[in-house]
């Protein structure tokens, strides 16, 4: 059942690239409806329970590659994060694009990336993992790029793809390490076999190297804010909510294997903190709306790979609370912007205050989530983020469990100061100037007021979206005993609860100091701080990107001239020079002897030598040409000799239609050879003329005069009309025996053509 | 530089020449698989009945109708050669593995079809599409490019300096 969900959402992709283009509307209520459809099917396993079922495809048997997947309390959660906000932002984004081309393609896009999403959170062992993982690379480049005319769209695309997808590449070599050394990739087994030692380390380091690209952890972090140059819908759900959550996911299936393997724990600590304090320092400074919650999903990111990774019983609990409250404020943030990019024509944090007079519920749904982002009670965030100061007050105080709290304790203030700078920006926001600009930036919406319809569609998901994070708030204690489960089937010893209320505590007392210092930082902050020059990190991949293209220019300059003689003389020469060293290694060529055949056969060869020099020497082009045409006759002839009629009758059609080519190409070419040839090109052109005139013939009797084994010629007679009903056996040979072969020459016999027919085109222009 | 047409040629290629090079081109496929032949060569045959045709002024045809869209025969030989390499996939076989149909007919008696001749059929096509792309690129576009050379010859010749 679950690869039927997973296939339907893909192919409800694929039916709308190909077949629903013109009907984008309908395709996307047909993916709304595939895709709550999988929802109810993973929420009937039942939310809270304890009991996994798996199911597997096979798909490559002989390398031991199947395709597994199960329902685990975590991936339950997982799929119904992805499918449940999936079909959220569809019904959005029905309203967002209202009249725009792209709509069919990004319906089609976006319902690909779901059933990838959805077998990713599913996989039961690397490999399958790292299948959906690369889907969603190529889906998310694609939907990056969905504006194509904009270059900073294409070239945001283009980071994106590369960064993740190198990190792609790491992931897999890490499974392939893991899969030749232990036989396998599954995350129970492995988990049993508890690997250690330096392939595993290495192994580990590679998951990790994937695990970072994937959820922009420093210094990988720079692809996520340029992906915000997709349209919200985009953002909300694959660049906020589930997509850059892979990595997270990774880390979570496989800390428990590698979290005491070598520098693992180290690594995810220092990079999470860094991450998370640097993506809310930054989020303090952008003046774009989405920039600001792009760079705070970098720091949510962070927070989440310190607490997988260091393994700790409540900090895996705190994560699994954490990944759902992110999701749900995250995405009724990014798509409160989105109603009010869409509305006013802005996003500009010092201007979107001018929205809260024309849409009061989204504004009050949007304060919601933006104070259960800063985890003020009594919202989720509040009750997860407070989960996750217990998990790592409850450390050890050794130099990790120092750094990892020390991080998340200035991470957090800077969320609440981020959160709280957005809150004022949306409350009060410099209402004089930007009641009179809004104006002016809406009059080209004001012409169509958005239709109650379109209104409803597009805050209804935000609204949601904070009326959930308030409930589940409300009822911590209820959400978290459904999270327990989850979080037990990362790591059995997972223990926790969530609450509305703790209690006065240590974890409150710090809450409590990060809130107030966090406030006023926020309070403080500029609205209209210019933003730094670009992001250093980008500006190294730019660097780093370039320099490889330069790289490849002047290699391509140095290995390729241009020049036809050139080319043949490289390939002539070491066509001969290879023979001649083999034959020199290994001098056995004589031992066959040198038949020198029937005096007919001697004087068919004689003519053949005679045409052959005649090539050489002919001044007229297409004089040249008909003589190559008689050596190829001679050469037919000798063939019939010899009792080959297949291949006489074969190289006499060829040469017949050879010459006629070459005729016809000939007519674009100056007539006459090489008239101004030099002596030193004309030296060197003998030279390897001669040399591959040598060489080939010592080749083949070298050749004819090594044979270790029987001829497969015998064989070939004996099965030729039992198995493949026919005589001729050369023909069998080409159409059955060997047919493998024949249909590779086909394929490379069309490809020429059709090289041909454009380069003749190009020189036609 | 289109070759002049000339009309007897023309006739004699189009009234005899190409309807028995056909036939030969058929034959020498089928028997390929017991005799000397196949679908190579046939093809070959049949590419070599288009040049004599364009040699002698005309268009490559069948019947008087030119062939516009080699591509097209290109693509279908392609998958007709594909198609019979994977056929055997479906009844778990392995690839182009043959099979063997025996027909009792009333007249000629026992016709044996082997499925490797689908294939062959398939080379055939490839081949005749190859000859006929090459040809129209060459002889009928390639003469745009032989006039352009033509023509920057004499420039140079003018004295202009390249």
């Amino acid at each position: 059942m679950l690869f039927v969900a997973i296939f339907a959402q893909f192919a409800v992709g694929g039916l709308t690239l190909v077949g629903l283009r013109r009907r984008p509307a309908l395709a996307a209520a047909l993916g709304v409806v595939v895709l709550a459809s999988s929802a109810m099917l993973v929420a009937a396993r039942g939310i809270g329970g304890a009991e996994t079922s798996s199911y597997s495809v096979r798909w490559l048997p002989i390398l031991g590659f199947n395709l597994n997947v199960q329902l685990d309390g975590f991936a339950v959660v997982m799929a119904l994060l992805v499918s449940v906000l999936g079909a959220a932002v569809l019904i959005y984004s029905l309203a967002y694009f209202e009249h725009d081309g792209t709509y069919a393609r990004f319906v089609g896009l976006f319902m690909a990336f779901a059933g990838s999403m959805f077998g990713l959170v599913l996989a039961e062992d690397l490999f399958t993992m790292f299948v959906f993982w690369e889907l969603t690379s190529v889906w998310s480049f694609l939907l990056i790029g969905l504006n194509d005319k904009s270059t900073s769209a294409r070239q945001a695309a283009v980071r994106a793809l590369l960064t993740t997808g190198a990190g792609g590449l790491c992931l897999l070599a890490g499974v392939g390490i893991l899969q030749v050394q232990y036989g396998t990739t599954s995350f129970s087994e492995l988990l049993a076999v508890g690997p250690s030692g330096d392939l595993a380390h290495a192994a580990a380091i590679l998951l990790l190297l994937g695990a970072f690209t994937k959820s922009a952890q420093f210094p990988f972090h720079f692809w996520l804010p340029g992906a915000m140059a997709a349209p919200t819908p985009v953002s909300a759900y694959l660049h906020s909510a589930t997509m850059v959550k892979a990595g997270i996911v990774l880390l979570a299936r496989t800390s428990p294997i590698f979290a005491d393997v070598g520098v693992w724990r180290w690594w995810v600590v220092v990079a999470g903190v860094v991450t998370m304090v640097l993506g809310g320092w930054r989020a303090l400074r952008e003046v774009d709306a989405k920039l600001v919650l792009a760079y705070s999903t970098v720091s949510q990111l962070g927070l989440l790979t310190v607490l997988f990774g260091i393994g700790n019983r409540y900090a895996t609990y705190a994560g699994v609370a954490h990944i759902v409250a992110h999701a749900i404020f995250k995405v009724g943030l990014f798509l409160g912007v989105g109603v009010i990019d869409h509305e006013i024509g802005t996003r500009d944090v010092s201007k979107i205050g001018a929205a809260r007079r024309a849409m009061p519920t989204t504004t009050v749904a949007m304060v919601l989530s933006l104070l259960s982002m800063a985890g003020i009670i009594p919202l989720l965030g509040f009750a997860t983020k407070e989960k996750a100061l217990v998990a790592l007050l409850d450390l050890e105080r050794d130099a990790v469990g120092v750094v990892a709290l020390g991080g998340v304790v200035i991470g957090s203030v800077l969320s609440v100061a981020y959160s709280v700078r957005l809150l004022r920006a949306v409350l009060r926001g410099d209402d004089t100037v930007g009641s009179a600009e809004a104006a002016t930036l809406s009059s080209g919406h004001a012409e169509h007021p958005s239709s109650i319809v379109v209104r409803v569609a597009l805050s209804g998901p935000v609204v949601v979206a904070a009326v959930v994070s308030l409930a589940a708030g409300l009822t911590a204690a209820t959400v978290g005993g459904w999270l327990v489960a989850p979080s037990t089937s990362l790591d059995v010893d997972a223990v926790s609860k969530l609450a509305l209320w703790p209690g006065i505590n240590d974890a409150l007392i710090t809450s409590a100091i990060v809130i107030v210092v966090g406030v006023v930082i926020g309070w403080r902050a500029s609205l209209s701080q210019p933003s730094a020059s670009a992001a250093t990190g980008e500006r190294v991949f730019d660097a780093l990107y370039d320099a490889t293209m330069r790289l490849a220019k002047r290699i391509t300059a140095v290995t390729q001239s241009g020049s036809l003689p050139i080319y043949v003389g490289v390939t002539l020469l070491v066509a001969a020079s290879a023979p001649i060293a083999g034959v020199v290694i290994d001098a056995a060529w004589f031992e066959g002897g040198v038949s020198w055949g029937t005096p007919p056969e001697a004087l068919v060869s004689i003519v053949a030598i005679v045409l052959a020099v005649g090539v050489a020497l002919a001044q007229p082009r297409f004089a040249g040409a008909l003589f190559l045409g008689g050596v190829g006759y001679a050469i037919a002839v000798l063939f019939a000799m010899r009792g080959a009629p297949d291949l006489a009758i074969t190289q006499l059609l060829v040469e017949t239609l050879t010459i006629v080519v070459f005729l016809l190409a000939l007519r674009s070419m100056t007539q006459k050879v090489g008239t101004r040839v030099g002596w030193t090109p004309r030296v060197l052109r003998v030279g390897v003329s001669v040399g591959v005139g040598v060489a080939v013939p010592l080749f083949l009797l070298a050749a004819r005069a090594s044979r270790t084994g029987p001829s497969p010629a015998q064989e070939y007679f004996a099965r030729s009309f039992d198995e493949a009903g026919g005589r001729n056996v050369v023909n069998v040979i080409l159409v059955d025996f060997r047919g493998f072969d024949t249909m590779g020459e086909i394929v490379v016999l069309a490809v020429a053509a059709l090289g041909v027919v454009n380069l003749v085109r190009r020189a036609v222009r | 530089m289109r070759m002049q047409s000339s009309a007897i040629l023309s006739e004699l290629v189009n009234r005899w020449l190409t309807k028995v090079a056909t036939l030969i081109a058929v034959y020498v496929t089928f028997r390929g698989h017991n005799a000397p032949g196949g679908g190579f060569a046939g093809g070959l045959i049949l590419g070599a009945a288009f040049v004599l045709q364009f040699l002698a002024g005309d268009e490559p045809s069948i019947r008087r109708r030119p062939i516009r869209n080699p591509q097209k025969l290109l693509g279908a030989g392609l998958l007709v050669a594909f198609g019979t390499t994977l056929a055997p996939l479906v009844a778990g076989r392995s690839p182009l593995e043959s099979y063997i149909w025996k027909l009792e007919t009333p007249v000629i008696g026992e016709v044996k079809l082997v499925s490797s001749t689908l294939f062959d059929l398939g080379v055939f096509v490839v081949v005749v599409a190859v000859v006929l792309m090459i040809l129209r690129a060459l002889g009928t576009e390639g003469a745009g490019v032989s006039a352009r050379r033509e023509g920057a010859e004499s420039g140079d010749q003018g004295g202009v300096a390249s």
